[in-house]
């Protein structure tokens, strides 16, 4: 077994209303970042877990997302990264 | 009758919901802590107010995994009565109860104030007492009560009468100025397909006496009675 560490976004799914995102791009544009088109803001989870290979730990961490960590009725996910832990 | 309140941690409307079953009902209540496994034979559940959990992830995520909420999903699925109120309509949504899901009102504030809201059908077992059209002002408290779900499911929803309640203005028409949270179709209560889980963001259980400044919750308090007495 390995430690890896897996990096997860969560994102407000494309085409709900995301309130959030749209008062960080007005306050934004106000500061001048007039190029901004759009801005979600969601979460980004970081898990460390042990596992035979890479392709099982990024397994998990899916699992998990659909289980708890997003919301499958308004949330979507991508896993960002699958490193090996520091120090495993 | 007996009415089970769950307690979880950050929990704030489980007091006034034993309260107004045992002062307001004249029935017995009982608190349910939240790791326990026994409803203590409890005709009819309610998932009160509160943030559970320091609503930590999302609003209800962690506690639909508490002991007792295993036991609650297995009293649902046998048609005994639930009911939802505000952070418990969450926790219903999260744990499969019910569909959809509550996100940030689109305001982006916390809205605590008193609503109107219209009873659009009287199937469920918290709208048994009531008649169907009836206004009832009611306050909400909530960050988190902008009720979402998907086409398919909202045109369900309609088309099965599961909406159970939607917010209105004093004339009664679901206006978007009368929606506090941007809540589709003005959605403040659904019922699942049976009609014995109900979820609202409304608090009926702090509008049970005048003193309260309303008490158009008894009426709904009441069905509830009627649902877990049938």
């Amino acid at each position: 077994m390995t430690r890896y560490r897996v990096a997860v976004h969560i994102v407000p799914r494309r085409g709900l209303l995301d309130p959030q995102g749209k008062a960080v791009a007005d306050a934004l544009h106000t500061l001048g970042f007039s190029a901004v088109t759009d801005v979600h803001v969601g979460r980004h989870i970081v898990i460390e877990s042990d596992a035979a290979d890479a392709a099982a730990a990024e397994a998990s961490v899916r699992a998990m997302c659909d289980k708890l960590l997003a919301n499958p009725v308004t949330e979507d996910y991508e896993i960002a990264s699958v490193r090996t832990a520091e120090g495993a | 009758m007996k009415v089970g309140v769950v307690r979880f941690p950050g929990s704030n409307c489980d007091e006034d919901a034993v309260l107004a079953v045992v002062e307001q009902l004249h029935e017995e209540a009982v608190l349910l802590w939240h790791k326990d496994h026994d409803l203590q034979g409890s005709d009819l559940i309610i998932l009160p107010g509160g943030f559970s959990y320091g609503d930590y992830l999302r609003s209800g995520a962690i506690a639909r995994f508490s002991p007792i909420m295993q036991e609650v999903v297995a009293h649902a699925k046998r048609g005994g009565p639930v009911i939802g109120i505000c952070n418990g309509f969450q926790i219903a949504c999260e744990a499969g109860l019910l569909p959809g899901a509550l996100l940030r009102n689109d305001s982006l504030q916390f809205r605590s104030m008193q609503v109107t809201i219209r009873v659009e059908q009287t199937n469920s077992c918290l709208t048994r007492a009531a008649t169907k059209g009836q206004l009832l002002t009611m306050p909400i408290a909530h960050g988190d009560g902008r009720y979402t779900a998907d086409d398919a499911t909202i045109a369900r929803l309609e088309g099965e009468g599961r909406v159970v309640f939607r917010y209105v203005d004093a004339t009664g028409e679901a206006v978007s100025a009368a929606n506090p949270n941007g809540s589709l179709h003005n959605i403040a209560g659904v019922a699942n397909d049976a009609g014995n889980v109900v979820g609202l963001m409304p608090h009926p259980e702090r509008a049970v006496d005048a003193l309260l400044g309303s008490a158009d919750g008894r009426v709904l308090m009441e069905s509830m009675l009627v649902a877990a007495h049938a």
